[in-house]
């Protein structure tokens, strides 16, 4: 694949290790606050925030709600709270503006273990496995909504890994964690990204809210690529880099597909610098 | 070639591997739509699947067990199990921390908060937190009085080892109770065992008790005599058109069918009442352990404080 001569400037300056991970550190900061502002109060009595992931109140005053699960109260047939309606439709708003599949990349602590899975994955070689087709989220997605809506009850919740975890992670665990090793065991052996990029339905769910972020991420050097596949290798959903970075089906550099996490780690690895972060309408390309 | 997947726009780009390993004569485009439409017949097939077997699990894995109680305010359980979503706001500003989220595998439905009145029992707050903490309404905000909370219903299962029951005065769950002489009061029966004793039997009033679980918590025997369960197992219904023929004659100040004939109770004549419930206090048969305080083997209040007050004649010799 790679047998393009590899075109190796000798300008290039090593980067440096903070360079190559600064992304990668943020994405972690960002997701250890957002459990660490839930663990604060029952570690230290320091309440910032109260629940968790499904619900929440922070400082006592912003209520948090996850859009998808407040869909599925509502077709169970509860009209919840407004409380629980307000905080659905900040989140909703929130996530709309800087990108769905932010959530994934820079709060969900899912995503810590699947991309674990997917860093063992590369570093045992395993290369075995069947992938499911990346519509299958989307087909599991629109299930859970049919299943609450026929069982009047949420009961995706019974075993949505995405809850068990951050719930188990605040207030306390046992039997989840065999759904969370499992995720990792079968993104390591069975599919590559099996669960973050081809099953969950919340995945698919902020997806599907991504078509208007104004946070992306441009290939806007690249003229500069030297086809290392770095990028494609590290990135969890590598379809979506083709497009802006070789111009296939688009002419700008911009990455569109609502499917990216925005976790910028195609920036830190690209010895070549082609990416950064920018927003919707930055279509400058070198 | 790419071909756009309806769904989610992504690029499928697998059109021309096929076509190259191939040996039958198949067009690249007809390959790659055969791939494309397994493909999603697969994941539509695995995502229907995994959808009703979370479905199922719901269903079959939804009854509550007997010692699982609700925070105050629940909705009766079929339509929590719609509107909890499992954030655990009621956990955290319950100043007690007597509730808890059920894990993956308990027997209550994951992630949904009770408490368990043996291990710590509801204080019953006056200002009810839990249930202004709830977002979704499945702690109904209707509910302001705490005494008004309907967790459970306790029941004194065990008469065998209740200590009142054998004729001691423990009345330890008599006195604890929030709503004490309301929820819970202890009715006076002769002691047939002792013949000269009573028995001060505590009796739950199912239109009071709020299932607090303070009774069952307290019960001073290893394992408790009285428990609380949740509602829907403790407590029975008549059938919706029996009516207490009592209580309509006291409605309507006379019975209404009207005077009926006295007739003479033939056979008993200078027994003691007649009574077969006496016969049966004797018979060293264990009572039903569901068998309510009114049914035998002791004679009902009513019947205690009419026709029995001369003392029954139980048999018994010191
Ligand atoms: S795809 Fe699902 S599990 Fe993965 S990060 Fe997103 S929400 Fe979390
Ligand atoms: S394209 Fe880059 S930012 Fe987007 S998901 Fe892939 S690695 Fe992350
Ligand atoms: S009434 Fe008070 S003690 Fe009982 S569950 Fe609610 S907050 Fe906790
Ligand atoms: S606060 Fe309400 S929605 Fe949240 S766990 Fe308690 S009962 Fe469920
Ligand atoms: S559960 Fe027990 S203590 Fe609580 S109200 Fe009912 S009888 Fe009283």
């Amino acid at each position: 694949m790679a047998s393009l001569p590899v075109s190796s400037s000798d300008s290039d300056v090593p980067r440096s290790l903070w360079q190559r991970q600064r992304w990668l550190v943020l994405r972690r900061l960002s997701q250890a606050l957002v459990l660490l502002a839930f663990l604060a109060g029952p570690w230290f009595g320091l309440w910032i925030a109260k629940g968790n992931l499904s619900s929440s109140l922070t400082l006592g005053v912003l209520p948090l709600t996850d859009p998808l699960l407040a869909l599925q109260t509502l077709l169970t047939g509860h009209l919840p709270y407004a409380a629980a309606l307000t905080g659905a439709a900040i989140v909703l708003g929130f996530y709309l503006l800087v990108g769905g599949r932010v959530f994934c990349g820079w709060v969900c602590p899912v995503n810590v273990v699947t991309d674990a899975a997917a860093w063992t994955r590369r570093r045992l070689g395993i290369k075995t496995g069947r992938v499911p087709d990346a519509a299958t989220r989307y087909w599991l997605l629109g299930g859970i909504l049919v299943a609450a809506a026929v069982t009047g009850r949420l009961a995706w919740e019974w075993v949505n890994p995405v809850s068990l975890l951050h719930r188990g992670l605040i207030f306390g665990m046992g039997g989840g964690l065999f759904v969370i090793a499992g995720i990792f065991v079968y993104d390591v052996l069975v599919a590559s990204r099996g669960w973050c990029g081809h099953l969950c339905p919340m995945g698919a769910f902020y997806g599907l809210l991504g078509r208007t972020a104004l946070l992306r991420v441009s290939a806007a050097k690249r003229s500069a690529c030297d086809d290392c596949m770095d990028c494609f290798t590290v990135c969890p959903e590598p379809q979506v880099i083709r497009p802006a970075l070789k111009a296939v089906g688009q002419a700008g550099p911009l990455i569109l597909s609502s499917d990216c996490t925005t976790c910028g780690r195609c920036i830190d690895v690209c010895d070549k610098q082609v990416f950064k972060m920018t927003h919707r309408f930055d279509q400058r390309s070198e | 070639m790419g071909r756009a997947c309806p769904l989610n726009g992504l690029i499928v780009d697998s059109a021309r591997q096929p076509a190259r390993k191939s040996t039958v004569a198949e067009s690249p485009a007809s390959a790659a739509r055969r791939r494309f439409i397994n493909g999603v017949a697969a994941a539509a097939g695995g995502g229907c699947l995994l959808a009703l077997g979370a479905g199922l699990y719901s269903r079959s894995a939804s009854a509550l067990p007997a010692q699982a109680l609700r925070p105050p305010g629940a909705l009766a359980e079929d339509d929590f199990l719609a509107a909890c979503v499992r954030c655990g706001l009621c956990v955290r500003d319950c100043p007690y921390h007597i509730l808890k989220l059920a894990d993956l595998g308990e027997p209550v439905p994951t992630g949904t908060p009770y408490f368990t009145a043996r291990q710590i029992p509801c204080e019953m707050c006056d200002d009810i937190p839990c249930v202004k903490a709830c977002p979704t309404g499945a702690l109904d905000r209707e509910l302001t009085d705490i005494n008004q909370a309907r967790m459970g219903l306790a029941a004194l299962v065990d008469h065998e080892s209740c200590l009142n029951f054998l004729g001691l005065r423990c009345d330890v769950c008599y006195r604890v109770c929030p709503v004490i002489d309301k929820a819970i009061t202890l009715e006076t029966q002769h002691n047939p065992r002792s013949d000269r004793h009573a028995m001060l039997l505590p009796t739950v009033h199912s239109d009071a008790c709020t299932g607090c679980g303070k009774c069952e918590k307290s019960c001073v025997l290893p394992e408790a005599a009285i428990k609380v369960f949740p509602r829907k197992l403790a407590q029975g219904a008549l059938p919706a058109h029996y009516r207490k023929g009592w209580e309509e004659k006291a409605r309507h100040g006379g019975s209404l069918i009207g005077e009926q004939v006295e007739l003479p109770v033939r056979g008993f004549e200078g027994s003691t009442a007649g009574r077969s419930a006496t016969e049966t206090v004797v018979a060293p048969v264990a009572p039903a352990p569901s068998a309510a305080p009114s049914a035998a083997p002791v004679p009902s209040p009513k019947e205690a404080s009419g026709g029995l007050r001369r003392g029954l004649d139980s048999h018994w010799k010191p």
